[in-house]
């Protein structure tokens, strides 16, 4: 007797698992968009997972609360744990592509870069879109030869672009860049090499001194680099790290006598968490931010009003709420939906599939009217995607470390993306030439 | 020189009983029919992607590690850094030798996988126990930072990432779902029959002579180093192959990073759960190791959809897999094979007791 318990409650769980992953027999297809969602709640990645997933789950929440839905077509969601795992995004991808009881997908938020680059082939094979804003596959911007992979908002060449921009505005001018050494200090990764490419190029076209060097993963200690980063007397640092790096970066800087105001953080090094951890070393450390930071947006008092207050928020800890990566959240939320509300124009207010869905992004026209009635002016720039251009915006923010918040220094800085674009078509090409993959005619899609 | 050596008398000539005999069982038949047709005419992608590839993989994978931990004795964590030689190798061949076929391009990751394996497993023949982990631990982080140090080995990929170059054979196109696991079905068929067959050859029982006591094996006549390092070259052989397997049959697409410690670890957990020294114990562990978290998020879902919070749920999943991984140790130290293996004689005198 004293062993039933524990093995009825095995086998109960076990059916309940084995029922589970039985193909289910579809129901009739109700009014629902079904939304996957590869979350990271567990893991060394949960710090900016939980408030990330937090912020779409949130902006779901109150399209269906306060809006009712897109156009009357509630949006329903279902979470699988991944820890970051591309293997374990890859089995979130498979399990709920065909949809969940009969709502059906549209797209999947891959928000990893290598589960972006996993689920490339199986998402066009699959015809649904993936969706990794400020990430992903630089080339994928090309949608004519990856017409299913959407690296929204800036891409990595872009990230390098608004960065040089930023500098030459302040150094007052492109003209002034020459002969200025720029100092990338990057996370030796495939993340942290991906703007090698476009720094050499630019270099190139404004004369100034390109000088890379790498942060051997984690980034613990980096002593060596900022010795190095010291003898060069740079004029900028570029510091292109992630997770644990980038405060050890901001500290190590520090101590070496690295004016602080002279690192540029990228975006994945720009968070709360990025600068709380190296203390008063980050105050007046800058970050580019198509995601600003902040909880001052319209969009913020409506969520504050409706699910914040009411207690539907999905964050545990609310001082997280309008922290970067919940509305990194938000953002990416509500481009789906826009891009959703842009299908519907077309094919009609029901749910709709991937096929479809990808023909609302790719016509996804969020203008300074669209962004003033969803509360997100100032949050995102105007975003408009074709056909070949699947990155949209092309700009970030740049924000600045006050010892406490996150200040907003700029206004949208452009990124340059027509000098982008040649290295960029020409890496799509040869995807497109390795895979045996026929380019679309943008020109003939409508 | 034959006729030197003194024979024994006609009695003993031959081996006096027979070790082991050969039959037809129809359950592994019928097991093979059920993998090779009715799984791909049942499964649907789900299936096939997410569950049965991955699974088919790791114990490749397993069996590979479970050759030099389980069967020789020497401990390795340095398994995911052998697949990350067998993935890029295959990778380079296809790219870099034109119109070479997909099984040859295999081999040769393998057989390269299997030559670095060589050169790690050289310090075997002067150190033991930890302090050879310890070298392993160093191939690991070394092969690791050759494939994301070194551009020409992902073909100056900006990201240093690979991806699955066109897999075919003989004029079949084997990308769809189906025919990346009959691919990874057929290798892990083949190659476990070789396993099987090895470890019951003089190969194998050398192995485990040197396991179970190797100045002993020394004694008895076995070449200790060289049957060491053969180990070494055969397992990593089949960690290349499951390397290559994984980035291309499984995800598509591997960097580096794909291949880290703790892709090292969960291998070893898998023979260690699943039963060193046991060819069906390495896919119990795989099967253990990445069904049984997949299983639990489903069963999780099922039960308790959206009346617990998802991040705790998630938390509960995590709890709920250690404790069973520790349940089972304490109950069987041997692992999950001999767990199963004893309930398979206890069903077999049921009602009796055992």
């Amino acid at each position: 007797m004293r062993r039933t318990l524990p093995r009825l409650l095995f086998a109960s769980l076990f059916v309940a698992g084995v029922q589970a992953l039985l193909p289910t027999i579809t129901q009739a297809a109700s009014n629902q968009q079904f939304i996957p969602m590869a979350t990271y709640r567990v893991g060394a990645y949960a710090s900016s997972g939980i408030p990330w997933w937090a912020g779409e789950i949130d902006y779901f929440r109150y399209i269906n609360e306060v809006e009712g839905g897109i156009n009357g077509v509630k949006l329903v969601w279902q979470e699988c744990e991944t820890e970051w795992n591309v293997d374990r995004i890859v089995e979130c991808y498979e399990r709920y592509k065909g949809g969940l009881d009969g709502a059906p997908t549209a797209f999947f938020f891959t928000h990893s870069t290598p589960g972006s680059y996993a689920l490339m082939e199986k998402g066009a094979a699959d015809r649904i879109p993936l969706i990794d804003g400020a990430g992903g596959r630089t080339e994928s911007t090309d949608g004519s030869v990856f017409p299913y992979a959407f690296p929204l908002l800036l891409n990595y060449y872009g990230q390098a672009s608004v960065g040089i921009n930023y500098i030459a505005e302040r150094e007052g001018g492109f003209d002034k860049l020459k002969g200025k050494k720029i100092v990338t200090v990057y996370h030796d990764s495939a993340y942290g090499r991906e703007t090698q490419a476009p720094m050499t190029l630019l270099a190139q076209k404004y004369g100034f001194e390109n000088i890379q060097i790498p942060v051997a993963d984690p980034g613990n200690e980096q002593s060596g680099q900022w010795r190095q980063v010291r003898q060069i007397k740079p004029d900028w640092v570029f510091l292109r790290t992630w997770g644990v790096s980038t405060p050890v970066g901001i500290k190590t800087a520090a101590r070496f006598g690295i004016p602080v105001d002279r690192i540029i953080g990228d975006v994945w090094a720009g968070s709360e968490a990025d600068v709380i951890p190296a203390g008063p070393a980050a105050k007046g450390y800058q970050a580019l931010a198509p995601f600003p930071g902040g909880d001052g947006f319209e969009i913020h008092k409506r969520l504050r009003q409706s699910i914040l207050d009411t207690g539907k928020s999905d964050l545990k800890d609310r001082s997280y709420f309008g922290k970067v990566y919940y509305n990194i959240g938000l953002i990416n939320a509500a481009i789906a939906v826009e891009a959703l509300r842009t299908a519907q124009a077309k094919f009609g207010n029901r749910p709709l599939n991937g096929e479809e869905a990808r023909w609302g992004f790719e016509h996804l026209d969020i203008d300074a009217a669209r962004l003033k009635a969803s509360g997100f002016e100032g949050l995102l720039p105007p975003l408009k995607l074709s056909c070949s251009d699947h990155e949209g915006g092309g700009a970030a923010r740049v924000q600045q470390w006050d010892g406490e918040k996150w200040v907003l220094v700029t206004d949208w800085v452009q990124a340059d993306r027509a000098t982008l674009r040649p290295l960029i078509e020409a890496k799509s090409a040869a995807y497109a030439k390795e895979k045996g993959i026929t380019a679309r005619d943008c020109a003939r899609e409508q | 020189m034959t006729a030197t050596v003194p024979r024994l008398t006609a009695s003993f000539d031959e081996a006096p009983l027979t070790l082991v005999r050969r039959r037809w069982r129809p359950g592994l038949l019928l097991l093979l029919l059920v993998a090779f047709v009715g799984l791909p005419w049942l499964g649907n992608d789900y299936w096939l992607n997410a569950i049965l590839i991955p699974f088919l993989v790791l114990s490749l994978a397993g069996l590979g590690l479970n050759l030099l931990t389980g069967y020789t004795g020497q401990t390795s964590v340095g398994a995911a850094g052998f697949m990350a030689v067998g993935a890029f190798a295959t990778y380079g061949l296809l790219l870099r030798v034109p119109g070479l076929p997909l099984p040859l391009a295999l081999l040769g990751g393998g057989l390269i996988a299997g030559s670095v394996g060589l050169l790690f497993g050289i310090p075997s023949s002067r150190i033991k126990g930890f302090y050879l982990m310890v070298t392993t631990l160093a191939a690991q982080f070394f092969l690791e930072w050759v494939f994301a140090k070194f551009p020409w080995f992902y073909n100056y990929a900006s990201s240093g990432t690979i991806s699955a170059p066109r897999l075919e054979l003989f004029g079949h196109d084997l990308s769809t779902p189906v025919g990346r696991y009959l691919l990874t079905l057929g290798c892990v068929v083949l190659l476990t029959w070789v396993a099987v067959n090895l470890v019951r050859s003089q190969v194998g029982r050398n192995w485990m002579a040197i396991r179970d006591m190797d100045t002993a094996a020394a004694v008895i006549g076995i070449a200790v180093e060289r049957d060491k390092r053969m180990a070494f070259a055969v397992s990593s052989f089949y960690l290349g192959i499951a390397g290559a397997l994984w980035a291309f049959a499984y995800l598509g697409t591997a960097s580096a990073g794909s291949f880290d410690i703790n892709r090292s670890f969960q291998i070893l957990f898998i023979i260690i759960i699943g039963g060193m020294g046991s060819i069906a114990g390495s896919f119990i562990g795989a099967a253990f190791i990445s069904l049984v978290p997949i299983l639990l998020s489903h069963a999780g879902q099922w039960l308790f959809n959206g009346n617990v919070d998802a991040g705790q749920l998630q938390n509960l999943q995590k709890v709920l897999f250690g404790a069973l991984i520790i349940w089972f140790l304490i109950k069987e130290p041997e692992g999950l094979a001999r767990l199963l293996g004893d309930l398979r004689e206890r069903i077999r005198v049921w009602p009796l007791r055992f």
